[in-house]
């Protein structure tokens, strides 16, 4: 593991990433979701809203850090409650 | 309508997941675990944070390269799209000139991609290429070496002669594939040549110019080999673009916390654009299918 170059804050990042991963995996199989369109302007699945969700969280985050000198944590608060309303009514 | 869906078949994508993960992922979570340490060798690495991050968004040079990539994958996108669809609207369809003309447009693409930044190389300059002769003959002080404005001038011409035949090619299959029944109709109307274009044309062509579009901006903003032959970035950064800041910075100066900061920067609108065309082209077939169910 050592060429990897793990540190203990990658780590966090990324077994949050594949926990969400298995966790939406299980939930589909429990109950398999159906295509819908919410506030987005096109119709999605769950896991659409999560790509878009992740995708977008990213963006915040680099815009935060290059173009602002608001902290970062503020950053990461505001893309989990932007991810959890996207999946809810996105 | 509900399909029955069988779980199961998950297990037969199995093989390609390990495949991936061998050959992307763990590639790409090692790039992440690189951008937030300062590395000097294998064993001294020291966590910084995400402070290349922030350099790297405030780098001027690169900033410049990004802005310089957009315009370059914009401008060979307007150029080289409404040239690929006039190229295959004047193409014989029958006959052995048809042929030919295929074969014609399919050359520049079969030549790899540092040769075909020799050509040009050789090709643009003033004391022995043809091109760079006879534009100086005509007057005009051309030199793609130390001008600028030529320089750029010239690995636009070359991506637009490399890569206007696939738009070209994609639009002449689109275009084939119109049923004959759509101009008949078109002939009865009395609808005129830019009508049937506009009205008949120009839509059947959507989904291959939505490929093409597609293809031809992530090629673009990948580009690598052709202008780094050609001009070698210059003259001073003027040709520069993403891929070669970033291999100056790995390989050039070996500053890998930095180069993996910006490869995610990279890779995540790389993704984004990806993600856009995808969603458009599924979301027109979506379309489509819901109004063939209404007729």
């Amino acid at each position: 593991m050592n060429w990897m170059a793990w540190t203990l804050p990658t780590a966090i990042f990324f077994s949050t990433i594949g926990s969400i991963i298995v966790m939406m995996t299980v939930w589909e199989i429990k109950s398999p979701c159906i295509e819908r369109k919410g506030f987005l302007p096109i119709s999605t699945t769950r896991g659409d809203r999560l790509f878009i969700g992740l995708l977008s969280s990213a963006f915040l985050h680099l815009f935060t850090l290059g173009f602002t000198s608001v902290n970062i944590w503020l950053a990461l608060i505001a893309s989990v409650i932007w991810l959890l309303s996207l999946m809810r009514w996105g | 309508m509900n399909k029955v869906q069988n779980n199961k078949a998950w297990w037969l994508v199995l093989p390609v997941f390990l495949l991936v993960a061998f050959s992307a992922v763990i590639p790409l979570m090692t790039v992440v675990n690189y951008s937030v340490q300062d590395i000097f060798d294998q064993n001294n690495a020291y966590f910084v944070g995400l402070e290349w991050y922030q350099e790297v968004l405030s780098d001027p040079r690169l900033q410049d390269s990004l802005a310089r990539q957009f315009m370059y994958s914009g401008t060979v996108l307007l150029i080289e799209v409404p040239l690929g669809i006039c190229v295959a609207l004047m193409m014989p369809t029958r006959g052995w000139t048809a042929s030919l003309s295929l074969i014609v447009l399919a050359l520049p693409l079969l030549i790899p991609w540092n040769v075909v930044g020799t050509i040009w190389q050789i090709f643009a300059r003033s004391d022995i290429g043809l091109l760079g002769y006879v534009i100086n003959n005509l007057g005009i002080d051309y030199n793609y070496t130390s001008n600028s404005v030529d320089a750029w001038a010239t690995v636009l011409l070359m991506d637009v002669w490399h890569w206007t035949s696939l738009i070209a090619l994609l639009c002449y299959s689109g275009l084939r594939a119109i049923p004959d029944a759509y101009y008949q109709a078109a002939r009865i109307d009395r609808a005129s040549s830019w009508a049937i274009f506009r009205f008949i044309q120009l839509p059947k062509l959507q989904g291959v110019l939505i490929i093409g579009v597609l293809l031809r901006f992530m090629d673009s903003f990948m580009i690598y080999t052709e202008p780094f032959v050609l001009t070698g970035g210059g003259p001073g950064n003027s040709t520069t673009f993403l891929s070669q800041t970033l291999t100056k910075m790995a390989i050039g100066q070996f500053d890998i916390g930095p180069a993996a900061a910006f490869s995610i920067i990279y890779f995540l609108i790389v993704l984004l654009v990806s993600w856009l065309f995808f969603t458009t082209i599924t979301h027109l077939d979506k379309d489509k299918v819901k109004e063939q169910s209404h007729d």
